[in-house]
């Protein structure tokens, strides 16, 4: 479904590449978590992979569709849920949702239906005319999964999309998560919470300085360093204790 | 077009719900607009209807003084008040208790009826008409006399020259009428016989252009609603640029690049509500100069050209005032940036515009930068259809540029945006 083949991301101005001759492939229907430390090059790795920001150099394509070539339909098939909660507001959570289902030619009731479905899903349909303003982080977590499933993407993006909500929300998202991973869609996860990506990945990746350091099944990898009881144990002993301040 | 009209949406829900933004769209042009309306309009009628106190020393106390005393008298703006000495009035002017001292100087009156008669006599001579040298006056050099003027320091310029001009035609007129006078005196026994005409033979009149009423002379009304419209049409780069500015902030317009809709169709959206308005602001503006004022004691607005014109001038005055926030809010990465950017950007296109200072009297190289800012296209076609008349055809070249300005700073956005963005 993804084939990455050496992508390269340096900044302007930057000393050190934050993705370096990054080479991998997704199978369809994967749960694919990227987990590193801060500035490992998870969120890059997802920028460049969403169309958000240019590679220096390599390339990659999702569904066969090459992103120098295919952007715009590359845009239709992938969805992505950023680490902000990238929503209007002073709009209500129902008109967020219809303008950026909009945004993706779904229009009338075929998009009003969908956005009660998932509001009644993720349990927010009673807050449905409420103003963003004045939701939880937990609510606007949520919104901001909605807003990137509407249409049904084949791959989806999750830049920790259950960072900073409590246990309630966040068990809702990843069952919601894994419904829509049952009908086919393929997720590309990031998370400091190793645990979570422990139960919740099919496969990860541990990535450091914008390099895969290892990457397989997670009880695989737990099995393969011995000492491990976890996912964080063999993450602790692949990248160490060092703290990873940037600035 | 789906997603223009939900963008169009989008930005209508946005706009209403900020109500700091309306208010600085809607509320601060009324209020900029009956003030400065107000302010200008009761300057006039203070010049025009109210005295002003002057003081008046006469050192001369003779005819001329006396007739350039009864001349200001008569004058509808100043009330003469005598003073005793010139040390006193000068020492109330510069304390600030009036705002001009008049000093006539001693012996104006002989001096000059002496410096008259020396150059009449000398004229009579050249024609041979006088009767003996016994007559001609005797040449004593005559010394230069002036009249002391003492203005307040605060005294604005344009009071100054208006009360300097003043009294140079009234002394104009006392010299004249002293010359027909010493020359009726060499030709004539009897002096109270009119023998020369001493009125102004040559007067003016203000012709208006055509198809307006005769009485229909600008007022502060009829300039004050174009201009303050226009500003407040330009005022829109700054809710505008505030706008994108906090699309970028909040991470919505990360969300819009990832998805499958055009910078175009986004920027389209925020066009059409914003046009909309412009436009609404126009009609606001105009209503207020129709029917407001009159009821606050302001002149009354006069629209002697087509409504429909005027809207036509104030729509594509609209895109291009858009179009400079669509380009601010693409560039800046902050508020911090577009808000005081924008505003100074604005009170610079005025300036340069001629919306405080008439773009005639500015100096010749801010006159050449002045036919580059769309407020001064935008004034100009608004003076047209307000103040001359003028037909639509006339307006196409003013209307062309506000309209290709518009298209050139959206393009430079989209292309801005592209090469920031691009993948």
């Amino acid at each position: 479904m993804i084939k990455i083949n050496e992508l390269n991301k340096k900044y302007k101005g930057a000393e050190h590449y934050s993705v370096a001759a990054l080479t991998l492939h997704i199978e369809e229907q994967e749960i694919f978590g990227l987990l590193g430390p801060n500035g490992a090059g998870k969120t890059t790795l997802i920028s460049m992979l969403s169309s958000l920001i240019k590679p220096t150099s390599g390339s990659f394509s999702i569904d066969g569709l090459n992103f120098q070539e295919h952007s715009n339909e590359l845009k239709k098939i992938i969805g992505i849920v950023p680490q902000e909660y990238a929503l209007y507001p002073s709009l209500t959570a129902f008109e967020n949702l219809s303008y950026f289902g909009s945004t993706y030619g779904i229009k009338g009731n075929q998009l009003k239906d969908k956005i009660n479905e998932h509001l009644e899903t993720l349990g927010l349909l009673n807050f449905a005319h409420k103003k963003i303003s004045t939701f939880s982080g937990g609510m606007k977590r949520r919104i901001n999964l909605i807003a990137s499933i509407l249409h049904e993407p084949k791959v989806l993006f999750l830049d920790e999309p259950t960072v900073g909500v409590d246990v309630q929300s966040k068990n809702v998202i990843i069952e919601h998560l894994k419904k829509l991973n049952a009908t086919g869609t393929t997720m590309i996860y990031t998370s400091h919470h190793l645990n979570e990506a422990e139960d919740f990945c099919t496969r990860v990746a541990i990535i450091d300085d914008g390099k895969i350091i290892t990457k397989g099944k997670p009880n695989a990898l737990v099995a393969g360093h011995s000492n491990a009881r976890n996912l964080e144990d063999v993450f602790l002993a692949i990248t160490g204790k060092a703290l990873r301040d940037y600035a | 077009m789906h997603k223009l009209f939900a963008s169009t949406y989008k930005e209508f829900l946005l706009l209403t719900r900020d109500i700091g933004g309306l208010a600085i769209l809607f509320l601060m042009p009324i209020l900029l607009v009956i003030t400065i309306t107000t302010i200008q309009d009761g300057t006039f009628k203070i010049i025009k209807e109210t005295k002003i106190p002057v003081l008046w020393v006469d050192e001369d106390q003779g005819e001329i003084s006396k007739s350039i005393f009864e001349g200001f008298s008569n004058s509808k703006t100043l009330e003469l008040i005598t003073a005793s000495s010139e040390d006193e009035a000068k020492s109330s002017v510069f304390k600030g208790d009036y705002q001009l001292a008049i000093v006539i100087p001693k012996n104006l009156s002989t001096d000059l009826a002496a410096k008259v008669d020396e150059n009449v006599s000398g004229i009579m001579a050249k024609f041979g008409l006088e009767e003996d040298s016994a007559t001609v006056v005797d040449k004593t050099p005559i010394a230069q006399k002036e009249i002391r003027l003492y203005f307040d320091p605060a005294t604005q310029y344009a009071f100054k020259s208006s009360i300097k001009n003043g009294i140079n035609q009234m002394i104009a007129k006392v010299e004249t009428q002293s010359i027909y006078k010493a020359f009726q005196e060499q030709l004539e026994e009897d002096t109270s016989e009119d023998f020369f005409e001493t009125e102004s033979f040559i007067s003016f009149k203000e012709i208006v252009p055509n198809g307006m009423q005769d009485d229909a002379i600008p007022n502060a009304t009829q300039h004050n609603i174009p201009a303050w419209s226009l500003f407040a049409i330009f005022f829109i780069i700054l809710p505008l640029s505030i706008n994108m500015v906090k699309e970028k902030n909040q991470g919505t317009f990360v969300r819009l690049r990832t998805n499958p809709i055009s910078y175009a169709t986004v920027l389209g959206g925020k066009t059409l509500v914003f046009l909309a308005v412009a436009l609404l602001q126009f009609g606001i503006m105009l209503l207020i100069g129709v029917f407001l004022f009159p009821i606050i004691g302001l002149p009354k607005l006069e629209i002697s050209g087509n409504v429909s014109i005027l809207f036509v001038v104030a729509f594509f005055a609209g895109l291009a005032a858009i179009g400079l926030g669509l380009l601010l809010g693409t560039i800046a990465k902050s508020q911090e940036q577009s808000a005081p950017f924008g505003a100074t950007f604005v009170v610079i296109l005025a300036a340069l515009g001629g919306v405080w200072v008439p773009v005639f009297a500015m100096p010749s190289f801010m006159q050449s930068i002045s036919r580059l800012s769309p407020m001064n296209w935008g004034l100009n076609a608004f003076y047209d259809v307000f103040l001359r008349n003028v037909d639509f055809p006339e307006l196409i070249p003013e209307i062309s540029l506000l309209f290709l300005f518009f298209i050139a700073t959206t393009l430079i956005a989209i292309l801005y945006n592209k090469r920031q963005n691009s993948v």
